[in-house]
């Protein structure tokens, strides 16, 4: 029975939200907390000989913590140990943490952190991927004969395309609270996050503690899209240091400044293309090499390779493919998790492939897209058979019916246009298109290794309690879970509670990432609440009136009120690891873009004025969220493709302040014109599959299709912005230079 | 702090009389959140470009971190926390214009603020105004529709 899923409830979080009321983790009231902060490396690369301490400031005012005040393993444990919590001898990167200092006040705080001066011996830094020696990961995807199809093959087609690094920009900073060891000696960490355990793991293993020695919190977080998966752990690290070094809580929460500078953000790529197509466009073979900056450390950098890597080749049905991807080591601040981990990069590139396709064989771009899209039965990169929930042909049909754009005459690069100058106006105008797919889900077997648990407990009141490290920080992760629960155990919204994601209360459902919070962790509720609803069903046999009275008798009863469950994936997947063959993602979800700009050609200023989106996402839970979460993540594309620049010099961030770090503001969006398909994945919890990353893939190389077509350039690099666009234009009109 | 000693400063505060004894050139954000304990005004950037500070005083709509406390001195200043945004907070509940929340504070007081001057002005509201009004606030989260319609709603008295 459906009654709370597929309609809309407000957020159960809202309420505090529109007040005023909802506590972020600066809003806690730390009575007798200093402040916490860092000693940085100016240099992108060194030797650290030391840190002076200016003898005219008086350091008896403050608490200092350096690695040997380190208790357990000086290192950040994510996928490798490689990152230290603080630096020892090797600098690696600009900001690089080298000391922690704690003050009782801002201003003491500040005076320390200007008397203390590192000592640093530069060395030669490695700041280009394409001349970077150290390879952190590499992965080879191979499909049928790729080198000798392409070998034999009548026409290539080549492209190389590039994207630059791009800004999380969560409207809140990062921060956490620590506490010292409570009597228990137990280690408390409130924070803004979006994975309590894996800052748990972290703080354990630089403790070298036991699991139930350290508790972490989630509080209200202001916005994450993958900035705050792995940052928070290193912050959660320092800010733990200076508590047990100062005897007092410690604030560390970063302004924005520090923030920009030293946060990881969205790994830079450059992606070749070769392709062999027939003449109707059926692609017969390709050849793609995949290459990310991954910055000074491993973090979460394989991973993000390896969605790279999978979803290279697109949406798109080939016999022949062979993907290279690598991700290598740089002297730059170590790049992260963003909404779509590699995915957005990758499917710039092959979207772009595809309209440089289409221009070469003078065929429309849906044209050529409808002629190799995957549909059911299918195979994948990886070998996937795709079987069901695969709404490829109506995300594309019903994009073009709403947009036209099947019966836009598009212009690729190279197409003859009207002389600019005889329009009047200086402007012109374009559309561009863009389909694709995202995996929900961990990759691979990394479900099945992770084994997310879920507890769903009556308590006394009778409501039922949702218990999962599952955070809510502004998808909507709290309304979708009430409505999965209220539906499964016959119950109203205001009969369940979400637990707050505390390490110490809640089983590990895992981190909230990658799209797996409603289909993975969504579905384990689904079936605890199941469980608890057949129980109470069975001993009294009745499911009529309240179910509040229904589950206190129940209890009174000694009915057992506690149902866990651990994730086990659908059956028949098999992936090879080794070999990355097989089926990747239980499922995925699927969407087609169409965006219309105008450009300026006195400025090549970029204006997008119109955007639609037609998203696959199995089922929407609550429509209004998962329209919220495709307007955002659209405009994060649209940002991404035109407007959003951050540029390094010597390993620093140039835009390191809000001023100069740009994002979209009203004025820059167009209206986002949002459409929703449901073909149900029988896996999921009532059909749905992932949302969170989707929107977030195909917006940019939409935008740039628009502006190849407004233009009559290739745009293969983003940002797109004005200088390059002008660039391209005076490279395809050398008569125009001054 | 800014070298001059702490000197009282009497204001409103959605309404009541407060006093903070503090340096004349404290922002009026860290005053409303450390020293009144008014937390629902927040800190994004520090520098006036996110909005997420916005309070209002004597009704015009600033950036609390941009504004030094001697500068309201005797001033009306109305937070997110105030009586009189209902209509706003209902608005913003129902068409889904909070997402995180961070932003949410400075977007109601900021929409408070264009509906009072479309009043005043005897101005439709409509969503292209909405837009241009809510021009200095950023958002991360919803690409910025239903904050639109929210805005648009609680000036036109309407919600779902």
């Amino acid at each position: 029975m459906e009654r709370t899923v597929g309609t809309d409830i407000r957020r159960p979080e809202g309420p505090d939200k529109v007040s005023g009321r909802a506590v972020f983790v600066a809003d806690l009231a730390t009575p007798g907390a200093w402040f916490g902060g860092t000693v940085r490396s100016d240099v992108p690369r060194g030797e650290l000989l030391g840190v002076d301490l200016d003898p005219a400031f008086d350091w008896d005012r403050v608490r200092l913590a350096g690695p040997a005040e380190v208790p357990g393993a000086n290192v950040v444990a994510m996928i490798n140990e490689d990152m230290p919590v603080l630096a020892e001898r090797e600098v690696r990167h600009v900001g690089q943490p080298l000391l922690l200092v704690a003050a009782p006040d801002a201003e003491t705080l500040g005076a320390a952190l200007a008397a203390a001066r590192p000592r640093i011996a530069p060395l030669p830094a490695v700041l280009d991927m394409e001349d970077a020696p150290d390879v952190l990961h590499e992965i080879l995807i191979e499909k049928g004969d790729a080198p000798s199809a392409l070998a034999r093959a009548a026409r290539i087609i080549e492209g190389t395309y590039r994207t630059d690094t791009q800004e999380q920009m969560y409207i809140e900073p990062q921060g956490v609270i620590a506490w010292p060891p409570d009597a228990s000696g137990c280690t408390v960490v409130r924070g803004s996050m979006q994975c309590p355990f894996y800052v748990h793991k972290s703080l354990v293993t630089m403790l070298g503690t036991r699991a139930d020695a350290v508790r972490v919190i989630q509080v209200e977080t202001g916005g994450g899209f993958g900035g705050k998966e792995d940052y928070p752990s290193v912050l959660a690290c320092h800010a733990v240091l200076l508590a047990r070094a100062a005897g007092v809580p410690v604030r560390m929460i970063y302004d924005r400044h520090e923030d920009l500078a030293v946060t990881p953000k969205r790994h830079p790529s450059r992606v070749r293309h070769r392709t062999s197509v027939a003449d109707d466009g059926t692609l017969l073979a390709m050849d793609i090499d995949v290459l990310l900056d991954g910055g000074a450390y491993t973090t979460l950098s394989p991973v993000v390779l390896s969605r790279a890597c999978i979803h290279a080749a697109g949406a798109y049905r080939c016999d022949h493919v062979r993907i290279r991807g690598r991700v290598v080591r740089t002297d730059h601040v170590p790049y992260g998790a963003f909404r779509g981990f590699g995915a957005p990069q990758v499917c710039f590139a092959v979207e772009r492939q595809m309209d440089r396709i289409a221009g070469a064989l003078a065929l429309h771009p849906a044209e050529l897209r409808r002629k190799n899209m995957l549909r059911v039965g299918d195979t994948t990169a990886t070998g996937q058979r795709l079987e069901t929930s695969v709404g490829s042909v109506e995300v594309m049909e019903r994009v073009l019916a709403r947009s036209r754009f099947d019966r836009h005459a598009w212009r690729s690069a190279g197409v003859a246009r009207e002389p600019h100058d005889s329009q009047g106006a200086r402007k012109r105008t374009g559309v561009g298109f863009s389909f694709f797919f995202h995996g929900a889900g961990f990759t691979g077997s990394g479900e099945e290794l992770l084994k997310a648990r879920v507890r769903v407990e009556l308590d006394q009141g009778g409501r039922a309690v949702v218990e999962t490290a599952s955070t809510e920080f502004g998808q909507g992760t709290i309304a979708m879970f009430t409505a999965l629960a209220a539906d499964a155990l016959g119950a109203a919204p205001e009969d369940i509670r979400i637990a707050a994601a505390d390490t110490s209360r809640v089983p590990n459902s895992g981190p909230t990432v990658a799209s797996r919070t409603c289909m993975v962790v969504g579905g384990c509720v689904m079936k605890a609440c199941a469980e608890l609803r057949a129980r109470m069903s069975a001993a009294s046999g009745d499911e009529s009136g309240p179910f509040a009275d229904r589950a206190r008798a129940f209890l009174a009863g000694g009915g057992d009120g506690l149902a866990e469950v651990v994730y086990a994936s659908p059956p028949g997947l098999v992936w090879d690891e080794e070999h990355y063959r097989g089926d990747a993602y239980p499922a995925y979800g699927w969407a087609a873009d169409v965006a219309e700009v105008e450009v300026d050609l006195d400025t090549f200023e970029v204006r997008v004025t119109r955007f639609l989106s037609t998203v696959d996402v199995g089922k929407a839970i609550q429509p209004q969220l998962v329209e919220g979460q495709i307007e955002g993540g659209s405009l994060q594309a649209i940002g991404f493709a035109h407007l959003e620049v951050v540029t390094t010099e010597g390993g620093r961030f140039l835009q390191d302040r809000m001023a100069t770090c740009i994002i979209p503001g009203t004025l820059d969006t167009p209206p986002i014109e949002v459409e929703l398909v449901e073909v149900p994945f029988p896996h999921g919890p009532a059909g749905a599959k992932g949302v969170g990353e989707l929107p977030m893939d195909g917006g940019a190389p939409a935008v740039a299709s628009a502006i190849e077509d407004a233009l009559g350039i290739h745009v293969d690099h983003i940002p797109a912005t004005p200088e390059r666009l002008l660039d391209a234009w005076l490279r395809a009109h050398p008569e125009e230079a001054l | 702090m800014n070298g001059a000693p702490d000197t009282s400063f009497t204001f409103t505060v959605n309404g009541e009389s407060r006093t903070a004894r503090c340096a004349p050139l404290a922002r009026l954000l860290d005053v409303l959140r450390e020293d009144l304990r008014l937390t629902g005004s927040k800190e994004g950037c520090g520098e006036g470009e996110c909005g997420a500070c916005t309070v209002l005083v004597d009704g015009v709509a600033v950036n609390s971190c941009l504004v030094p406390v001697c500068q309201v001195d005797g001033a009306a200043v109305a937070t997110v926390e105030g009586p009189g945004l209902e209509a706003v907070r209902e608005a913003f509940l129902a068409e889904g214009g909070a997402q995180c929340g961070i932003c949410t504070p400075g977007m109601i007081v900021m929409t408070k603020a264009w509906m009072d001057e479309c009043e005043r002005a005897g101005r439709a509201p409509t969503a292209e105004g909405a837009r241009k009004a809510l021009a200095g606030n950023l958002c991360r989260c919803t690409g910025y529709g239903k904050i639109i319609a929210s805005a648009v709603a609680a000036a036109r008295g309407e919600s779902r």
